[in-house]
């Protein structure tokens, strides 16, 4: 009988003891991983860098969010919405008793200050960018505290789905941006070195089992360039997860620890290369001309061997570009686009045509100018250095002297956006979004991300016109067939003209411990932590 | 000489030799991309095999020799003579004269030198030749690297200024500046040769890191400070040990020249 006790009692205790570890095991810990830059702003509406977007990510409340592995929009603080027939006006019911993280009261005089901000051009966000279709203000009507109707000047495609980009910011909060409605808010931000983001004790929040979310208590993101010294961090246990992991360090990676590395396909990334064609810019009038010929870019782009670039570069997790979007985005990619051919005969022919001609072994221009420019990519990124060194190569031999200038990330920005003093970079674009909305910014000749010769008062070439023409077609439109054939023919123009010269797509490479459960990494960015909520990680 | 020193001797000869003759050992060139060749280990093509881009890194090794070998010390002899003149002066001079030479050396040494040289990259041209951003490069070294010999040459030759041979050169009626020329700088010489090639070394180094910033040796020129940036990357010693003949370049050819450097100062005494 005593011995049956004693057994029981021990069953008993194991039992316990395992639930305890597997309830332990779902909560609690901290995530870490590192942030490849300072991030610039953690004002969720004037967010445009990389590490300032997965921020926000991560302590912005949505109303809508699209999930990252099914690519379906879902609803998060928004219950229900409904876009009106001519896509000008979207409806939301919002949830109720949630708080911001201080503990303001959430309600729909939120999310219409939050609007009235974003569309504020004083502001200059670049979310508000993809919202404006058209000229007029934006007017929203508070129907009830759940209740909001959003109404825009014109039409705006895939309106719905622009809102996974706006955090939601509290109008009576004196903590302004810094009270969040997302599952993690800012705890320390120690510049240059870290930003600790811990769990919002108000996020709303649970499981299927009504757990409050996230599990994590904490996550560290470590503000980290060197891309070798996350990779050995990540190798010393130090990291939990690389988002996005260079080829070379995934085939090391793959080779020792198969289970860490995952490649989910290609991604809707793109690394390319453009040439300066803003009229006010400090650099020769030669050049000038130069650049803002579409032969000469086009010349240059077939004397460009993508597919070295994508075998020696990326260790063919890569693949050659065909135009501003990547066949992974199976909808709105243009399938009648090929990559450019490497052909540089073709492109010395094309040059000879617009009047340069081959001087042993120079390239001159008309006026006998040699060709020579600069190409400026940000130092510390051994991928774009090395496919400077590569097309400098390339264009070595149809006689064009290129000079390699890597430069820290701040001065490059500042040269790109401010003083205009440059001549080429390479540079990569992320994509957040599958929709073309998401990219307004970069096609509206306007814009401040329409790099190559940003916001123009009006459009300076009859190309840029019909682009600006064409995508706002797509804006305002509701019908997907529609907006697919706008958007295929900008497609097509930006392929003819060049503005941007798409060099590579590259994979969805990422790196994930096995210490981390929940993840599953995705095409979407950001790749591995999409759901931050629900991750977990053991040992801790 | 002894053994050592004779094969240090030997060491540097070869290494030079082979620098000068650069174009005849590795005629493909440092620059010459072998794109079926990538991050190919030694073999008869390529002796110390190829980098990430299919360039000859046994070339790059003798090309980024010259460079290194030429400019390194130019750089060294450059901060050297400053450190010489404006240290060496001030603790000659002594009293407000050494208070303002080393209240100078502070202000440079406190100066925030990573932001001055990205000011420095910011005023200068983005097209300008491998060759000139070398020469930059190294120009910019030996401007600002002079500060910390200053301070030690300050302090050797303010204990020279109450030497007796100063005294007596003093006593003769030899003037200040003669006395300074011929008598202090010569005396100084064991510390501006040490301080010398202690600089070499650290200028190398310092023009790796240099790339960040846009300076450093442009691509597709090498030297050893770029070659040493592969180091930076997971490299096994047991796994690609060709990739570390930069680094025993550069520790043997240094050793070698302390080396000589001790037989100098022998002969000396």
């Amino acid at each position: 009988m005593k011995k049956a006790c004693a057994q029981a009692i021990a069953v008993a205790s194991i039992c316990i003891a395992f639930l305890a570890t597997l309830a332990m095991a779902q909560t609690g810990g901290e995530l870490r991983f590192c942030l490849r830059m300072e991030p610039k702003t953690f004002d969720p509406l004037k967010v445009e860098d990389e590490a300032s977007v997965q921020v926000r990510y991560l302590t912005g409340g949505t109303l809508v969010r699209i999930n990252r592995q099914t690519q379906e929009l879902e609803p998060e603080l928004a219950l229900a919405w409904k876009v009106s027939k001519d896509g000008r006006q979207i409806s939301f019911r919002l949830r109720s008793g949630i708080s911001f993280s201080d503990g303001t009261p959430f309600s729909a005089t939120d999310v219409a200050y939050t609007m009235q901000q974003l569309m504020d051009p004083a502001l200059h966000s670049p979310t508000g960018d993809a919202f404006r279709s058209g000229t007029g203000s934006v007017e929203t009507k508070i129907v009830s505290p759940t209740q909001i109707s959003i109404t825009f000047p014109a039409p705006v495609a895939g309106l719905d789905r622009l809102f996974d980009q706006v955090a939601i910011l509290s109008q009576h909060s004196p903590k302004r941006e810094l009270a969040v409605l997302g599952p993690f808010m800012l705890a320390d931000y120690k510049p240059g070195a870290s930003v600790l983001l811990k769990k919002n004790p108000n996020y709303w929040k649970t499981d299927e089992e009504g757990r409050k979310l996230p599990y994590l208590d904490s996550i560290r993101l470590d503000i980290q360039p060197n891309r070798d010294v996350e990779m050995l961090r990540f190798k010393r246990g130090e990291l939990d997860l690389i988002n996005s992991l260079d080829s070379e360090y995934f085939d090391k990676l793959a080779a020792t620890s198969p289970q860490v590395a995952h490649d989910a396909g290609p991604s809707l990334d793109s690394e390319q290369l453009w040439f300066n064609e803003v009229a006010r810019a400090p650099i020769p009038d030669s050049k000038k001309a130069w650049f803002r010929s579409t032969n000469f870019r086009l010349a240059i782009s077939d004397a460009i061997n993508r597919e070295d670039l994508s075998r020696i570069v990326f260790h063919r997790h890569a693949q050659p570009a065909a135009g501003p979007f990547s066949p992974a985005n199976k909808f709105w990619f243009n399938s009648k686009l090929t990559p450019p051919a490497y052909d540089s005969n073709a492109a010395l022919k094309m040059l000879q045509g617009e009047g340069f001609r081959l001087e042993n072994g120079t390239l001159k221009d008309k006026s006998g100018n040699a060709v020579v420019f600069s190409i400026i990519t940000n130092a510390g990124s051994k991928i774009r250095e090395r496919m400077a060194v590569l097309i400098q190569d390339d264009l070595q031999k149809i006689g064009i002297h290129v000079n390699v200038v890597t430069l820290d990330f701040p001065s490059l920005i500042e040269r790109m956006t401010q003083s205009f003093d440059y001549e080429a970079i390479i540079l990569g674009l992320t994509n957040v979004d599958l929709d073309p909305n998401g990219e307004m910014n970069v096609w509206l000749s306007s814009s401040e991300n329409h790099q190559w010769n940003p916001q123009q008062k009006t459009p300076e070439t009859a190309w840029e016109a019909e682009v600006d023409r064409l995508m706002r077609v797509q804006a305002s439109s509701v019908d997907p067939k529609k907006r697919k054939e706008a958007f295929d023919r900008v497609q097509e123009i930006v392929v003819e003209q060049e503005p941007f010269i798409f060099l590579i797509n590259k994979n969805s490479l990422s790196a994930v411990s096995t210490r981390v459960h929940g993840a599953v990494p995705v095409i979407l960015s950001p790749q591995t932590f999409w759901n931050a909520e629900r991750l977990t990680v053991a040992g801790q | 000489m002894n053994l050592w020193q004779k094969l240090a001797s030997a060491l540097l000869a070869g290494v030079l030799c082979a620098a000068a003759t650069a174009s005849w050992l590795a005629p493909r060139g440092y620059a010459g991309q072998d794109r079926e060749a990538i991050s190919e280990p030694p073999s008869r093509a390529h002796w110390l095999g190829t980098d990430e881009l299919g360039r000859d890194r046994f070339a790059r090794v003798l090309y980024g020799t010259r460079i290194s070998l030429l400019l390194a010390p130019a750089a060294a002899l450059l901060s050297t003579l400053m450190a010489a003149v404006i240290g060496g002066l001030a603790g000659y001079l002594g009293g407000t004269w050494a208070r303002m030479a080393m209240a100078v050396t502070d202000l440079f040494l406190s100066l925030p030198w990573l932001f001055l040289l990205i000011t420095a990259r910011a005023l200068m041209p983005l097209n300008v030749s491998p060759l000139f951003s070398v020469v930059v490069t190294f120009l910019l070294l030996g401007l600002l690297g002079w500060t910390t010999a200053a301070r030690v040459l300050c302090a050797s030759a303010a204990s020279l200024r109450s030497a007796d041979f100063v005294r007596q050169a003093r006593a003769v009626g030899v003037s200040g500046q003669r006395l300074f020329w011929i008598h202090v700088l010569p005396n100084l010489k064991p510390v501006l040769f040490a301080q010398f090639w202690i600089s070499i070394p650290v200028f190398i180094l310092s023009e790796a890191n240099l790339g960040i910033l846009g300076l450093g040796v442009a691509e597709p020129m090498p030297s050893w400070g770029s070659l040493l940036k592969e180091l930076e990357g997971l490299v096994s010693v047991g796994e690609e040990p060709w990739k570390f003949v930069p680094l025993a370049l550069l520790v043997l050819v240094v050793m070698s020249f302390q080396s000589l450097l001790a037989r100098q100062e022998e002969m000396t005494a």
